[in-house]
């Protein structure tokens, strides 16, 4: 069988320089520098509580940080606005899904466009000419993700009704629903099986391959994460331990240490 | 009615059938697919131009008439486009099923001498490479879905839009070329050529001319009253007769709409929403839908629970009849009526049948009370018979005649008659040509007097009925000489919902045994309403509750066994569940999920033994073969019981 060639990474996309975070007197991330590049598959991993979502959320823009610059396509910024970011092609998932449970599958990729949707309130409720040329456009983009994600099935039911799994799937749909050119997903195989995590890595594999879309994972599988990223960032208790290949972040002895311990 | 607007005798090729409909009705669907969520419309014009295009490109490829072409995917228009096309050029499609592994199609591609494969996506493009290792003479690859191909850099990999533009260049540069092709046709050339998934030994290439699948399909058409407006869902594998016949040679002799469901996952969906009027399926397909329809009645509150038992009372009573048009009183009319609007209609609607004219069921024994309910709902349920060699319609039942025990009288240009040992013999206009490239194979069932033996083993009853009784080399004696015929055991175990595959043994031998698979929803639903914990099929096949539930099952059986003096003899014996369901991938079963009796019989020897040694228990380990052609094991101990079988009952003096 042939394997698909990505693409080679680009340039940087994203620079962390000494970004430091505190929340009273807990100080989250401290001191942390690394860079992302283009089209690559990085993945942050640690122990819980090592600041990974915090990073997670500093590069989208929900928190700013106290001190250090983070550079977004080259232009520096110091405090960004989350809706700012999805503007600038950031999109993520999250760990507790954050999805509509009322509403059916559908409808929440379909709020992933809302950034695409131009036509004004009184166009759309009345669904005047441009807004509906804009919503068929809206909606072939969301069946397009649909089928590439295989839930076709599911597409009218309630997001609540469905099982954690796919849930999840409908959360990574929604992220794509923005044609990110950053994506970050938080967590993407917690509570998943051995049969859905092997789905999910394709998918994530497959988002990398055919629209070259950079992504950054936060996950604790370590099967996952050396089989499918390029990049590693370890970090422990706010501290960057770790920056390399996997199989160097492997090899390291201080993230033996801290993080994956020794086979007996 | 269906006589008008039918086509005439001139459009006897396949190629010159899509020409006429091209010229009567250029707008009326032809095709539809849901594609992103939406059903697309492919009319006769979409599907004459799509056609041309595609013909002129496969004949740049090289494709010479007589040659062959391997389609396999799901149903799709472009798959079905390629077909017609590839017939247009005087070659032959081969229609494969999509599920089989690398290593069984190889098979196939040598045997046909297969150069060109227009195939669905990545995962046959990957058996098409596969294949290509072993047999380099298939040369063109053309593949319709792009995903995960585009780093594929292997030679003759082409996309269908590739191919399309190439062959829309070509048709404009040889504008005469495709009527040219059509017009060199003759009825009695190959139009297809089927590959029988074959209970015993090697698959075999069913070589079918326009004219016989013409015939029957003109045959079962005019049986029905069938016309242009029927909507068709295709969504069996192509590969098989049976949906080609339907949503193939039917469709392009009728006119009809065929129409492709977006994903195997969403056929129920699709069903709902297309309503189709022209409905087959195999009886396991609407036993599951039953399973579904029971399961969610037991969750439902009481009022509609008693609504249901009632109503489906009154249907069981009148419903059959109604349908078959014989007397009925005003009441029970009426009576009828009400549960129509309360129960019958919406339970079709839910089931997707509501515009159902006519419905068939073929290729196992059904069961009479599964036969019934369809009946009783109001839904016009029918057998029929037939097999890949005789273009399906041999048998049919027609209006007024359905029933659940035999398959109808022979149709319209078939000559039927039961030889002295009992088989089947047809003689019919939509035989067979020959098995491609195996003329002993041919000689073996195509007598000099042009009798096709069919291998079955049957009688025709008092109302010219046949009634199928087993296939012919299954039947078989027991040590004592009564007569054994397996499938008819394990049809009345199948008949039970717990029950979703029976083998049975028992030739040459004192008692009969029987191995069952149980069926994973109805027996995983009965377990959790009992509070049954279980960690999957195997320790769910292993519960003692399980193995006396079946043991219920095969008691009752043995109790209507005894009533038939000829079969008294062969009651069951000894029984075991199995620890893994009998599956196509394991060879176990044929595609078209045929117990393959004789196999399991030799890889589950030491399980026969062990029943018929007596013993209570018995450790096996199997082979599992995955979808990519991997290999696992699976182990077990085994429950071996002992049924209760019944004295016959002494003669009445």
């Amino acid at each position: 069988m042939t394997a698909s060639r990505r693409a080679a990474p680009g340039d940087v996309l994203l620079r962390i320089e000494h970004a430091s975070l505190t929340f009273g007197g807990i100080k989250a991330l401290v001191d942390v520098s690394f860079d992302v590049l283009e089209h690559e598959i990085r993945a942050i991993i640690g122990p819980n509580g090592a600041g990974k979502s915090s990073l997670l959320n500093l590069i989208n823009g929900v928190y700013a940080p106290l001190a250090g610059t983070i550079s977004y396509l080259g232009q520096a910024r110091t405090r960004m606005q989350p809706h700012e970011a999805a503007r600038l092609g950031i999109a993520r998932t999250f760990q507790s899904l954050a999805l509509f449970k009322g509403m059916s599958v559908l409808d929440n990729i379909m709020t992933g466009r809302t950034l695409r949707m131009r036509s004004g309130l009184l166009a759309q409720a009345l669904y005047l000419g441009p807004a509906v040329r804009e919503e068929i456009e809206n909606r072939k983009r969301v069946e397009a993700i649909i089928e590439f994600l295989e839930i076709q099935a599911y597409r009218r039911q309630p997001v609540g009704s469905l099982p954690y799994g796919l849930q999840k799937r409908v959360d990574l749909a929604r992220a794509l629903a923005l044609e990110p050119r950053l994506l970050l997903l938080d967590e993407p195989m917690a509570g998943m099986n051995l049969e859905e995590k092997q789905d999910m890595c394709r998918f994530v594999l497959d988002v990398n391959e055919e629209f070259g879309t950079t992504l950054v994972l936060i996950e604790h599988d370590m099967g996952v994460v050396m089989d499918i990223s390029d990049r590693v960032v370890v970090l422990d208790y706010g501290r960057k331990i770790g920056d390399g290949t996997p199989d160097q972040v492997r090899a390291s002895q201080e993230v033996i240490n801290a993080y994956l311990g020794i086979a007996h | 009615m269906a006589q008008e607007g039918m086509a005439p005798q001139t459009a006897d090729t396949f190629p010159r059938l899509l020409l006429w409909h091209e010229r009567t009705r250029p707008n009326h669907p032809a095709l539809r697919e849901k594609d992103l969520g939406i059903w697309q419309t492919w009319t006769w014009a979409d599907l004459a131009a799509e056609v041309r295009v595609l013909a002129a490109a496969l004949h740049q490829l090289g494709l010479a008439r007589g040659g062959h072409v391997a389609v396999i995917g799901e149903n799709r228009p472009r798959l079905y486009a390629a077909m017609l096309a590839t017939q247009s050029l005087g070659a032959i499609p081969v229609p494969m099923y999509q599920d089989a592994i690398a290593a069984q199609m190889l098979y196939v591609f040598e045997d046909a001498q297969i150069e060109h494969a227009v195939v669905e996506d990545q995962e046959q493009v990957d058996k098409m490479l596969e294949v290509r290792d072993q047999y380099p003479a298939l040369a063109h690859i053309v593949y319709d879905d792009a995903r995960g191909l585009r780093d594929y850099s292997q030679s003759g990999l082409v996309s269908y839009d590739e191919l399309r533009l190439r062959g829309a260049q070509f048709a404009n540069r040889h504008p005469g070329l495709f009527d040219e092709q059509v017009a060199r046709a003759s009825t009695s050339d190959t139009a297809t050529l089927f590959y029988t998934s074959g209970t015993t030994g090697r698959p075999k290439g069913v070589v079918q001319t326009h004219a016989a699948l013409i015939d029957r399909a003109r045959a079962a058409t005019v049986f029905d009253g069938l016309g242009p407006n029927e909507d068709v869902l295709a969504y069996l594998p192509l590969a098989w007769i049976g949906q080609n016949i339907f949503s193939y040679a039917q469709a392009l002799f009728a006119g009809y709409t065929v129409n492709c469901p977006e994903s195997p996952s969403t056929v129920t969906n699709d069903m709902r929403e297309i309503g189709p009027t022209y409905y087959f399926a195999p009886p396991r397909v609407f036993e599951g839908l039953l399973t579904q329809v029971m399961i969610r009645m037991e969750d439902a509150g009481r009022i509609k629970r008693t609504l249901f038992r009632h109503f489906m009372e009154v249907g069981r009573r009148v419903g059959g009849r109604i349908l078959d048009r014989q007397p009925v009183g005003a009441a029970m009319r009426l009576w009828y009526a009400l549960g129509d609007l309360l129960l019958y209609a919406p339970l079709r609607n839910q089931l997707g049948l509501s515009r159902v004219k006519v419905a068939y069921t073929a290729g196992e024994a059904i069961g009479p009370d599964l036969f019934a309910f369809y009946r009783c709902l109001g839904v016009n349920l029918k057998q029929l018979y037939g097999s890949t060699e005789t273009a399906v319609f041999v048998c049919m039942q027609p209006d007024g005649e359905a029933r659940a025990d035999t398959v109808g009288p022979p149709l319209a240009g078939v000559e039927l008659r039961i030889s002295d040992s009992g088989e089947v013999l047809v003689r019919s206009p939509g035989l067979l040509k020959e098995y491609h490239r195996n003329p002993e194979a041919t000689a073996a069932v195509c007598d000099s007097d042009g009798w096709f033996h069919t291998g079955d083993a049957g009688l025709l009853d008092s109302d010219g009925h046949l009634r199928i009784i087993d296939r012919a080399a299954d039947v078989g004696r027991l040590h004592d000489g009564t007569l054994f015929a397996p499938k008819y055991i394990e049809n009345k175990l199948k008949f039970f919902p717990q029950i979703k595959e029976a083998v049975a043994f028992g030739d040459g031998r004192r008692q009969v045994c029987v191995f069952v698979n149980i069926d994973s929803e109805a027996v995983g639903d009965w377990a959790e309403r009992r509070g049954l914990a279980y960690a999957g099929y195997a320790d769910l096949a292993g519960k003692t509750e399980v193995l006396d539930l079946v043991g219920g099952c095969v008691d009752k059986v043995n109790a209507d066994l005894v009533t038939d003096p000829l079969l008294a003899n062969s009651q069951i014996h000894r029984f075991l569940v199995l620890h893994k369901e009998l599956d196509p991938d394991d060879e176990e079963l044929t595609r078209t999920r045929k117990v393959r009796r004789r196999f399991i019989a030799r890889k589950y020897e030491s399980l026969v033994d062990a029943l018929y040694a007596g013993h209570e228990s018995q450790y096996i380990e199997t082979e599992v073969r995955f979808e990519d052609g991997r290999v696992g094991k699976v182990a077990a101990t085994l429950q071996l019981r002992t049924a209760k079988t019944c004295a016959p009952v002494a003669r009445a003096a």
